[in-house]
C-alpha cells in the first residue's frame, strides 16, 4: 500500500473528513480515487457470441477497478451500480451481481465480467448495448464462497466437474483460467450447456483449450437441455468426483437431482457431511402477478428470531407486527423514512403511487409497501 | 353523510369530507406529475450543489493559511456548512434522494456537519415534527420546549425570557437542535424518564466529540501560528450557520397567521386533512434562487411539508399550482418577503412573552370553496379564531 493510500485511510483523515469521509472529498477530484470504496472504469467491451438477431447476446468487459480493489478468488461475484442515463453524473444507481470471468486477481488488477443483455436487465442491458469505455462503474468487493477452494488455503482437488449453462460459464471460467495459469496438475471436466454454437461464450478459447494437453476436457452440448444421462454419458465418474455447478435455476434443479445428495465422505448431508456439489445462481427480478398469495417472511439484522406467514394483502408493516416483531416505524403514511427496510425479494405494490416493483435487494419504506405474491425482507 | 364536521380542522373551513378528499386527490396528482418526472436534471442538480459544498468547504480551510484572507475564509467555510446542512443535509435525510440509489446520496447513511446526530434528528424532525406539524403537545419544534410560541401554550413567569432564550437558541442552534431529542421538558414534567434518554447520550457524544476535534483541534492545529485565528474562524462559521438556520427554520412555521392544531380536532384525520393541516400550519417567504438554494429551499416551507420527501428544486415549480388550489378550497397561503416574515416571528417572540394571547391582526377569515364568500370562522373552543392576511 502506498504512502498516500496509508495517509487517506488513517484515523486523521477520516477525522478531517468527518462526517462524510475521505471518499466523499476524493471523488470530487478524480472518480478512480478513493481510499475505501472500490470504483472501476470500462477498460473495453468486446462482444462474445455472434448469433444473428440475438435478443441476448454476451459481451466481455474489462474493468479498471481503483486500488481499493482486493482482488478475487476464481468463482467469486462482485456487486456492480451503473448510474443509467448518463449525463452530468447519471441519475439512478443500478447494482447486479455479475461473476468474475477472467482469472483471479490481485489488488488493484484488472478483471473481466462476461455478461448476457438479458432483455428485462437494465444493468445487463446497459453493459452490452450502451456503456462505452471511459464509464466508471461502481463494485464491491469480490464475494462469495463458490470457488474451488471453499477455504482460502485449501488444496484444489486433483479431480474436479464443472457443469454449467448459458451465461452460467463465467465462474467456471474463471476457474479453468486460473487453474492453467497455475498449472494444474489434475484433472477437469468442462461441461457446458448452451443454445447453439452461435450462443457459445468463449467458443475459440474452449476450442483451444480442448486441443491442448493440459488436463482440462472440455464437453459443449448445444441445443440440449441438461439430464442425467447425458451427464453421465459425458463424464461417468461423476458421483465420485467435487462438482460445480453454475446456471438458469431450472437447469440447477436438475443438476441437483443428478447429486442426490452426494457428499464428499458418504456422511450424509444432514449430519454434517460436505456436499459434493457447490451450485450458484443469481436471482432475476420477475414481476409477481399473484395478488395477495403466498408468503411473506422477515429476518432481523440484529439476529432476532424472524417470522413468516402468509400474505393477507396487509402492508408489510401490518403483516410484520400482525406475525409478532416489532419493527421500528415512525408516521404509518411514508413520509418520514423511520420503516426503511430491504426486500431481499418479490414483488411490492406502492400504496401511495400505486406503482409496483420487483428489484431484488431494494430499500422500501414498509408501512406502505404491500407485497404481491410471496417476498422476503430484512428488517 | 357529507356535511362540514366543525369538529375538524377542515371543517373549520367549512369544507365537508368530500371536499378534503377530493382535495387531497388534486394535492396527490400534483405530487404524482413531479415524482414520475425526476431523473437526470434532478440528480445533475443535488451533485452539483453537493460539488460546490465541497468546494467551498476546502477553500475555507485552505484559506486560514493566508491570515489577511480570514473574511474570506470564514465565509467560505460558513457557505459550506449552511450547504452542507440546508440544501443537502434536510434534503438528504429526508430521503429527498434515495430514488437515486447512490450511498452518499441516501437518508440511512447520510450524516451532516452539525453536533446533532443525523439519526437522531430523523426521529425529531422527519417522524415527530412533519407527522405532527402545529399540533400543540405532539410538535415538539412549536418553541423547542424552550419558547413561547403560540398564545394556546399557557403564560408563566418564566417566559418572561422568551426573547433572550430566543436569542441564545439562535446562536447555540445546533447545540439546541442536539439536545431537543432529549426532550429536557418532558422528563422535567414527567412524561419521560431519565433512563429512556441513557440511549441517546453515546450518540450525541460521539457526533459532539468528532466535530469539536475536527473544527476545534484537527484543523486549527494544522494551521500552525495561525491555530488562535483558525480555531475563532471555525466558531464564527459554526456561529453564521447557526444564525441562519436559526432564522430560515423560524420562518417556516412561527409567522403571523399560521395555526396551530389541537390534537382533538386531529384524532383520525385522513390523509386529505393532513394535507390541509400540512398547510394551514406552514409559511414561506419569497426570494431568488440564490435565496432559496441556501434555505434547502425551505423557502417553500408549505410545499416541503405537503411531500417533505420530494427533491426541493421541485418546490418552484409547484409553489403557484398549491397556491391556485388553495385559492380554490379557501385556505390561507402564507407567505410574504423573507423581511416581514421575520419581523412577524421577532414580534410574536416578544408578545408572548408576556401573559395574554398574541395581538391579532388583520383579520380575514376564511372564504367558502369556491365562491370567494368570507365564511364565518367556527367557533370551537370558546374563542373563535382569526387569521392574518397574507403579507
Amino acid at each position: 500500500m502506498s504512502i498516500a493510500q496509508t495517509l487517506l485511510r488513517s484515523r486523521a483523515a477520516a477525522a478531517l473528513t468527518a462526517p462524510h469521509g475521505v471518499d466523499r472529498y476524493l471523488e470530487q477530484i478524480n472518480p478512480m480515487w478513493a481510499a475505501h470504496e472500490v470504483r472501476a472504469r470500462i477498460v473495453s467491451i468486446e462482444r462474445e457470441t455472434h448469433a444473428l438477431d440475438d435478443p441476448a447476446p454476451v459481451a466481455t468487459i474489462t474493468l479498471q477497478p481503483t486500488s481499493t480493489w482486493r482482488g478475487h478468488r476464481a468463482g467469486q461475484h462482485v456487486q456492480l451500480g451503473v448510474e443509467i442515463g448518463r449525463g452530468v453524473g447519471g441519475a439512478r444507481r443500478t447494482t447486479r451481481a455479475f461473476s468474475v470471468s477472467s482469472a483471479e486477481s490481485g489488488p488493484g488488477e484488472r478483471f473481466t465480467i462476461t455478461v448476457r443483455a438479458n432483455p428485462e436487465g437494465t444493468v445487463s442491458k446497459h453493459l452490452v448495448h450502451d456503456a462505452m469505455p471511459g464509464e466508471i462503474v461502481h463494485l464491491s468487493q469480490a464475494q462469495g464462497d463458490f470457488t474451488v477452494t471453499p477455504d482460502r488455503g485449501d488444496p484444489v482437488p486433483m479431480r474436479l466437474v464443472m457443469v454449467t449453462g448459458g451465461s452460467g460459464i463465467t465462474p467456471a471460467l474463471s476457474m479453468v483460467r486460473t487453474l492453467l495459469r497455475q498449472r494444474y496438475p489434475g484433472r477437469v471436466s468442462f461441461v457446458h450447456f448452451a443454445q447453439s454454437p452461435d450462443h457459445q461464450i468463449a467458443a475459440d478459447e474452449l476450442a483451444a483449450i480442448s486441443a491442448a494437453d493440459n488436463g482440462v476436457d472440455v464437453h459443449l452440448v448445444h441445443g440440449e437441455l441438461f439430464t442425467a444421462e447425458r451427464l453421465e454419458a459425458l463424464v461417468p465418474d461423476h458421483r465420485s468426483v467435487r462438482a460445480w455447478a453454475c446456471g438458469p435455476a431450472a437447469m440447477i434443479e436438475l443438476v441437483q437431482e443428478a447429486y442426490d445428495d452426494l457428499t464428499v465422505d458418504g456422511t450424509p448431508a444432514d449430519r454434517g457431511g460436505e456436499p459434493l456439489l457447490a451450485v450458484e445462481y443469481f436471482k432475476t427480478p420477475v414481476l409477481d402477478t399473484a395478488d395477495a398469495e403466498g408468503t411473506v417472511s422477515f429476518s432481523q439484522s440484529s439476529g432476532a428470531p424472524g417470522a413468516e406467514g402468509e400474505n393477507t394483502g396487509a402492508t408489510l408493516l401490518e403483516q410484520a407486527e400482525a406475525l409478532g416483531l416489532s419493527p421500528q416505524y415512525g408516521c404509518r403514511m411514508g413520509i418520514c423514512f423511520s420503516c426503511v427496510a430491504t426486500k431481499s425479494s418479490g414483488t411490492v405494490r406502492d400504496v401511495v403511487s400505486g406503482e409496483t416493483s420487483a428489484a431484488p435487494d431494494e430499500d422500501i419504506r414498509i408501512c406502505i409497501s404491500q407485497p404481491v405474491g410471496s417476498c422476503q425482507v430484512q428488517l | 353523510m357529507d356535511t362540514v364536521d366543525p369538529t375538524t380542522v377542515a371543517g373549520r373551513y367549512g369544507l365537508t369530507p368530500r371536499q378534503v378528499e377530493e382535495f387531497g386527490a388534486e394535492v396527490e396528482a400534483i405530487r404524482k406529475r413531479v415524482m414520475d418526472d425526476l431523473g437526470e436534471t434532478d440528480a445533475a442538480y443535488i451533485r452539483k450543489v453537493v460539488k460546490y459544498q465541497r468546494g467551498f468547504e476546502v477553500a475555507g480551510r485552505a484559506l486560514f493559511y493566508l491570515p489577511p484572507f480570514w473574511p474570506l475564509a470564514v465565509a467560505s467555510l460558513s457557505v459550506s456548512k449552511i450547504l452542507d446542512n440546508m440544501e443537502i443535509g434536510h434534503n438528504v435525510m429526508h430521503g429527498q434522494y434515495d430514488w437515486m440509489g447512490d450511498p452518499a446520496l441516501n437518508s440511512k447513511m447520510f450524516d451532516w456537519d452539525n453536533v446533532c446526530p443525523g439519526e437522531q434528528w430523523k426521529y425529531s424532525h422527519n417522524y415527530i415534527h412533519h407527522t405532527f406539524t402545529n399540533i400543540l403537545g405532539k410538535d415538539r419544534d412549536i418553541g423547542y420546549g424552550i419558547l413561547r410560541m403560540d398564545e394556546e401554550q399557557p403564560w408563566h413567569p418564566y417566559y418572561l425570557g422568551n426573547p433572550v432564550y430566543a436569542f441564545l437558541l439562535m446562536v447555540f442552534f445546533e447545540w439546541g437542535v442536539a439536545l431537543h431529542d432529549l426532550e429536557v421538558e418532558n422528563i422535567v414534567n414527567g412524561t419521560r424518564s431519565i433512563e429512556q434518554n441513557k440511549p441517546l447520550h453515546a450518540g450525541i457524544m460521539r457526533k459532539v466529540k468528532k466535530q469539536a476535534l475536527k473544527d476545534y483541534v484537527l484543523f486549527p492545529l494544522l494551521t500552525g501560528p495561525f491555530a488562535p485565528l483558525t480555531f475563532v474562524g471555525n466558531a464564527t462559521a459554526n456561529l453564521v450557520r447557526n444564525v441562519w438556520a436559526y432564522n430560515i427554520i423560524f420562518c417556516g412555521h412561527f409567522p403571523a397567521g399560521v395555526e396551530t392544531f389541537t390534537e382533538a380536532e386531529t384524532e383520525d384525520e385522513t390523509r386529505g386533512h393532513w394535507y390541509f393541516r400540512q398547510i394551514l400550519g406552514s409559511a414561506n417567504f419569497e426570494g431568488g434562487p440564490l435565496l432559496h438554494m441556501m434555505s434547502g429551499n425551505l423557502s417553500f416551507q408549505i410545499e416541503h411539508h405537503l411531500f417533505p420527501d420530494m427533491p426541493a428544486r421541485r418546490y418552484a415549480e409547484i409553489a403557484p399550482e398549491i397556491q391556485e388550489l388553495c385559492e380554490k378550497y379557501g385556505l390561507q397561503y402564507n407567505t410574504g418577503g423573507i423581511f416581514s416574515q421575520l419581523g412577524s416571528v421577532f414580534k410574536k417572540i416578544a408578545r408572548l412573552a408576556l401573559p395574554g394571547s398574541a395581538k391579532k391582526e388583520t383579520v380575514a377569515g376564511p372564504t367558502a370553496p369556491g365562491t370567494g364568500q368570507p365564511l364565518v370562522p367556527e367557533d370551537v373552543d370558546g374563542e373563535t379564531r382569526v387569521r392574518a392576511s397574507a403579507a
